[in-house]
């Protein structure tokens, strides 16, 4: 276990590599010269000659691009990721500071659409054809499908111009954190639900399944002590996969929710052209993935004990 | 084969997603012939009706009919959202065919350019990139492309590891067809019908991040009518005019859930070749 998690951890390192490189490279997709393009920002104006060359030497942007990357990649290392453009603080201190409230964000959410999903998967499953079983797989159909921008804006007309319930935006207690957290995670509690379902069925149909109902136990011990346990693997690897969609998810919803996270300031950094904000967001947010993934690839182990890495 | 396309048929789920995505390649097709306004044609004294006898779905915020807005949105919105499909898929089955086919150093190569590229949660990268390349609907296409085709490849190579020890592949090549006509003609051919599968099973997916990064400001732009577009332009007449922004995210939600549908029924269908397929 240990030697695997050493060599999961060891391969990280050439994958980080070829993220950071990707990340650099974003830089050099502009159409046109960076350097041009980051003064006209900061000018608001077209810059001069002059001003342009002044601005490549400040940083370091004459080099050949291999040095450059070279030398972004030694700043980083050393926990520097750049200034922003446009807020003019550093890009890590931007990013630590937004990283929070994303994070409890994403929490919530993902808490909020297991805690939904699961029990629903499990009861549509043993209640196998009856009528809670279509009507949540229905709306299972309707969660995987609904577009969570256009879903968060209905959450925000109906909650809270039309009942004035919960707040419509920004960032304070529970209740601003409610409708972001379910636009988000509709999608995802769909579907775990779709899949809890699916495989809690599979299981409730193999041999040992029958061995435990023909000695007489009970369907609830026998749904939670041995069909659950075994249902519940697949579960949680799509759980990890949507970390992923998660994260993505959230660039769209913090903006709508005018949420102050990582996301929507990857967005505004984007629409402003902060190349060192969006060449350093994108390879933090790569960093986070890469490391959740990870402990989801571990917690396998765990759950699992037929899975051997080595 | 024929096995599957009978119980697909006895799909009622997937027969009416089948409908309605023919319905909607319909009026993608001949929107100019169906809308009854022009979509651009701007008309201040009707701004932000509601539905009436004149404009069915109401107007927008510079009096354009929104129903006719839609009509193009959807020939927009489909159009983009098949091309994406189609330079994903291409460009992954190349890419997989080369791997699987060479195997060795190039195999190597490119599997870790999937590895870094997974490294990266799905969106974030093609937001970056299609935000740098400049906000229009082709760059957006394009970093979907850039993005997207490693799932594809993955499929592909493993397909094309197994089909490649063949002996008709072995015959071909003693009787000293090159590497490309071997590819296009031999090996493509037998592991592209899965792709084809996913593709369809994807289509939805591709429609959410196309309409998604749209709402963002990062795909099609306004005037253009496009579903993703249509929405953010109408987020800030909410409380007014709420039809502004529920019939364009009805249109994506439909069109998901067509696809959708559909390609549950195609997994239901295919499943026993499909796992064997995901398993490699």
């Amino acid at each position: 276990m240990k030697r695997y998690i050493a060599k999961r951890l060891l391969l990280l390192i050439p994958i980080m590599l070829g993220a950071s490189m990707l990340s650099y490279s974003i830089l050099y997709l502009a159409p046109g010269d960076p350097a041009e393009l980051m003064l006209e920002r900061q000018l608001q104006g077209v810059p001069t000659q002059e001003q342009i060359e002044a601005f490549k030497e400040e940083h370091g942007l004459n080099a050949p691009i291999p040095i450059q990357f070279a030398n972004w990649l030694y700043r980083i290392l050393h926990g520097d990721f750049g200034i922003s453009l446009r807020t003019e603080k550093p890009v890590l201190t931007e990013y630590l500071n937004r990283f929070p409230a994303s994070l409890v964000l994403f929490l919530m959410s993902q808490t909020l659409s297991i805690a939904i999903a699961i029990p629903l998967g499990i009861i549509s499953a043993v209640k196998h054809n009856s009528e809670i079983d279509h009507l949540s797989r229905f709306v299972a159909m309707i969660g995987v499908s609904v577009p969570n921008f256009w879903l968060g804006l209905l959450l925000i007309l109906f909650f809270a111009v039309y009942l004035g319930w919960l707040p419509a935006f920004g960032y304070g207690g529970f209740a601003h954190l409610i409708l972001p957290a379910l636009a988000l995670g509709v999608s995802g509690c769909a579907s775990i639900m779709r899949l809890m379902r699916a495989s809690l069925l599979d299981v409730l149909n193999q041999d040992y399944i029958r061995t435990a109902r023909a000695k007489g136990l009970c369907e609830r011990a026998i749904i939670v002590k041995h069909a659950l346990k075994n249902a519940l693997i697949p579960v949680v690897t799509v759980i990890g996969l949507h970390i992923g969609h998660l994260i993505s998810g959230m660039v769209i919803i913090e903006t709508i929710f005018a949420w102050p996270g990582v996301g929507r300031f990857l967005v505004e950094s984007i629409h402003a052209r902060d190349f060192p904000v969006i060449q350093g967001f994108v390879l933090l947010i790569a960093m986070i993935f890469v490391f959740s993934n990870l402990i989801v690839d571990i917690s396998y182990t765990y759950l699992d004990p037929r899975i051997r890495y080595e | 084969m024929n096995d599957s396309i009978h119980q697909l048929k006895r799909d009622k789920m997937a027969m009416i997603g089948m409908m309605i995505i023919a319905i909607l390649t319909f009026i993608a097709i001949f929107a100019p012939y169906l809308a009854l306004y022009d979509p651009l044609e701007v008309n201040m004294a009707d701004r932000l009706q509601m539905p009436n006898e004149k404009h069915p779905l109401g107007t927008d915020q510079l009096g354009r009919d929104l129903l006719s807005r839609l009509v193009y949105a959807t020939h927009v919105s489909i159009t983009a959202a098949a091309l994406a499909t189609f330079m994903i898929m291409t460009l992954g089955v190349t890419i997989g065919a080369i791997a699987g086919y060479f195997g060795g150093i190039v195999d190597q190569a490119i599997m870790r350019i999937v590895d870094v590229l997974l490294s990266f949660p799905s969106l974030i990268l093609t937001i970056a990139i299609a935000g740098i390349l400049g906000p229009s609907l082709i760059h957006l296409v394009i970093a979907m492309t850039a993005t997207g085709w490693v799932g594809y490849s993955r499929i592909i190579r493993g397909s094309v590891l197994s089909i490649k020890e063949k002996e008709f592949i072995e015959g071909a090549r003693a009787l000293g067809f090159g590497n490309l006509y071997i590819i296009t003609r031999h090996i493509i051919p037998n592991v592209i019908s899965p792709v084809i599968v996913i593709a369809t099973i994807d289509m939805g997916h591709i429609i959410l991040s196309i309409t998604g990064l749209s709402f963002l400001g990062l795909g099609a732009q306004p005037p253009t009518p496009e579903w993703g577009t249509m929405l953010n332009e109408g987020r800030p007449f909410m409380e007014t005019a709420p039809h502004l922004m529920i019939f364009p995210g009805l249109m994506i939600m439909i069109t998901v859930l067509a696809f959708n549908f559909l390609g549950d029924g195609l997994r239901d269908a295919l499943d026993p070749r499909m796992r064997e397929v995901m398993m490699k």
